[in-house]
């Protein structure tokens, strides 16, 4: 069973390789990856090193800043180098909880059926036809600005896609007849689940999971430019509230809004690059193009 | 089940889904941690008696599930409180911002479906072609974009360096206007830069949708057969493929409104235009619960009537789904 699964990992790699905005994606993704660990070493931001004159307040790039300074006068380069682990972490633990979530959600609504999982699947209708974004800001809102909180309001919220994907799933499997012998076996539920439901399941979100993780980096940096991120921690979205509210558009500094922008398009586009290849990947019907 | 009782249970499901928005804004409002009187107060500094009056004037005296039916009864009625900052009821501070609004998303609604929708057909019709390659890579970008940043770089390029469009407001501050023609080009100038900030981040799921769906149907074999019988490849469009790919479209439309929502409370906040979404901003920044208590409940409202919306539409256009 491993050899097969081993055989299938690299298919999907190889298909992944040789599409051409599935590299793109792989490349882009393995090199912020590498900025966002080793930039910060190289070139570390002083959270205190602020300007002491009026001159070096969003001063335009120089030798010295080669993407000039901030609202406080400091440097914006070292400060976006930082900034990339934030969004990251953020955006990769949020999905986290997300599946996890979704995955429970789903699994215990498609393999039980009776008052439970009915009330599961009424739970996850609501959520999914609520407004992703006024429900971030609200929960925001109220529970307050740091980055666990930011980090549970994401993923706890972008779940019901995950969930309703692997349900309908799990519903198909559970009357296999396969199921119903291992039951005749006596196997225990949560053995059925987790051995032979499962992995049949999983490789069906791995797509979904790619898409959610360019999805929560998306909400971080919306949350954190609407003034609801963690204030003392750098990250993309919090450089551009702070740009935003001091009026660094009208200044025209573009130095200081167009950096943390374009870091978060990249990783944006890297995670969204490799969903899409991935669902034509796994999802055969549209393979063809 | 007929189309009309499943209609009708669509119906009674939306309501549901309505009572259960009002609830849950209901708990999560006073679950939140501080004291409603302290915040309404400002200060800590306050008498007993000024409690008690305060806590009399917001029936916060009764009991909590007295306090849920006022609630209930209030919403359905259409009040939602005073608001703290502007001390007006929230609901005449959403009626005079709810017009701005409903102009923005129409206009970039139809230009988005318009846009989106044509494009798709172009690239699926030339499918593999350099065209379509570099459409569908734009909408990816076009996709990833943060909507707010889109708005930013707009005012710095369009606003502060070339100076073409007006970059805060809806009307120029201070402008004597002779005409009333001359007031609507003013409202229109400050609408282009926030609209097309919308078109650009929202259109790429219109472009895509139609564009995978309209792949799968040109490969069916009914396409063949028209083709077989002579049709041009614009009327076999127009009269086959088109009618079978408006399907997933319309479903597109339902997670379109929750996304474009979100797109306003962004485009807003950044060009400064007076709607429910700089509303909603401002409530953030200054704590106002009862402004953010009614916007959620709104945009809420409005997502899942379109959700409802799109269903019915799917079931009328839909010829197979005559008995479910």
């Amino acid at each position: 069973m491993s050899k097969m699964k081993e055989k299938k990992r690299n298919e999907v790699w190889e298909q992944m390789w040789g599409d051409g905005l599935g590299r793109a994606g792989i490349i882009l993704l393995a090199l912020i990856l590498v900025i966002s660990i080793i930039g910060p070493i190289l070139f570390p931001f002083d959270a205190k090193d602020v300007g002491t004159s009026a001159a070096q307040i969003m001063e335009a790039p120089s030798a010295e800043h080669i993407l000039g300074t901030d609202e406080m006068g400091r440097d914006v380069f070292r400060e976006l180098l930082l900034g990339a682990r934030v969004s990251l972490f953020v955006g990769l633990t949020a999905t986290a909880i997300s599946i996890l979530v979704g995955a429970l959600v789903g699994l215990i609504s498609g393999f039980y059926s009776g008052f439970m999982s009915n009330m599961l699947m009424r739970i996850t209708d609501f959520f999914i036809a609520l407004p992703v974004l006024p429900m971030i800001i609200v929960l925001a809102a109220v529970f307050g600005q740091s980055i666990t909180i930011t980090i549970a309001v994401i993923g706890l919220t972008s779940w019901p896609s995950t969930a309703r994907i692997i349900r309908s799933q799990v519903v198909s499997i559970r009357e296999r007849q396969y199921i119903e012998r291992i039951r005749a076996l006596g196997a225990k539920d949560s053995r059925i689940i987790m051995i032979h439901i499962l992995p049949n399941v999983l490789p069906l979100i791995y797509a979904n999971t790619v898409l959610v993780i360019a999805g929560s980096i998306l909400s971080e940096a919306t949350l954190a430019f609407l003034g609801l991120g963690d204030p003392v921690s750098v990250s993309w979205g919090t450089m551009l509230h702070y740009a935003f509210v001091t009026g660094a558009a009208g200044r025209g500094a573009w130095w200081y809004l167009v950096p943390p922008g374009i870091g978060i398009v990249l990783v944006v586009l890297a995670f969204t690059l490799i969903g899409h290849t991935l669902d034509k990947i796994m999802n055969p019907r549209l393979r063809e193009y | 089940m007929s189309k009309l009782k499943y209609i009708g249970k669509k119906l009674m499901q939306l309501i549901l889904t309505l009572y259960a928005i009002i609830t849950f804004n209901f708990i999560l409002f006073r679950i939140m941690p501080g004291d409603p009187i302290r915040l309404l107060a400002r200060s800590g500094a306050i008498s007993a008696e000024s409690i008690a009056r305060i806590k009399e004037l917001f029936g916060l005296d009764q009991p909590m599930w007295m306090q849920y039916f006022i609630y209930l009864k209030n919403i359905v009625t259409g009040q939602f409180g005073i608001s703290m900052t502007y001390r007006q009821p929230v609901s005449s501070i959403i009626a005079e911002r709810m017009a701005n609004t409903v102009t923005l998303l129409a206009v970039a609604t139809v230009m988005i479906i318009i846009i989106g929708i044509g494009t798709g057909i172009v690239a699926a019709m030339r499918r593999g072609s350099r065209l379509d390659k570099t459409f569908v890579v734009a909408s990816m970008v076009g996709w990833s974009l943060p909507t707010f940043w889109t708005g930013l770089l707009m005012i710095v390029v369009f606003g502060v360096f070339l100076k073409i469009f007006p970059i805060s407001g809806i009307l120029t501050p201070g402008m004597q206007y002779a005409t009333y023609s001359q007031v609507i080009m003013d409202y229109a100038k400050h609408l282009v830069m926030p609209t097309i900030a919308l078109i650009i981040v929202d259109m790429a799921q219109f472009f895509l949708i139609t564009r995978s769906t309209l792949v799968d149907v040109l490969t069916e074999d009914y396409m063949l057969t028209a083709k077989g019988k002579g049709l041009s490849p614009k009327k076999a469009l127009w009269r086959h493929a088109m009618p079978n790919a408006m399907l997933p479209i319309i479903t597109t439309l339902a997670l379109y409104v929750s996304l474009v929502i979100g797109g306003a409370i962004q485009v807003e906040t950044v060009f400064s235009f007076p709607g429910m979404g700089k509303l909603m901003y401002d409530a953030v920044l200054k704590r106002d619960y009862p402004i953010l208590e009614a916007s959620f409940f709104l945009m809420a409202a409005v997502t899942v009537t379109a959700n409802f919306i799109s269903d019915i539409f799917y079931t009328i256009i839909d010829p197979r789904v005559k008995d479910i």
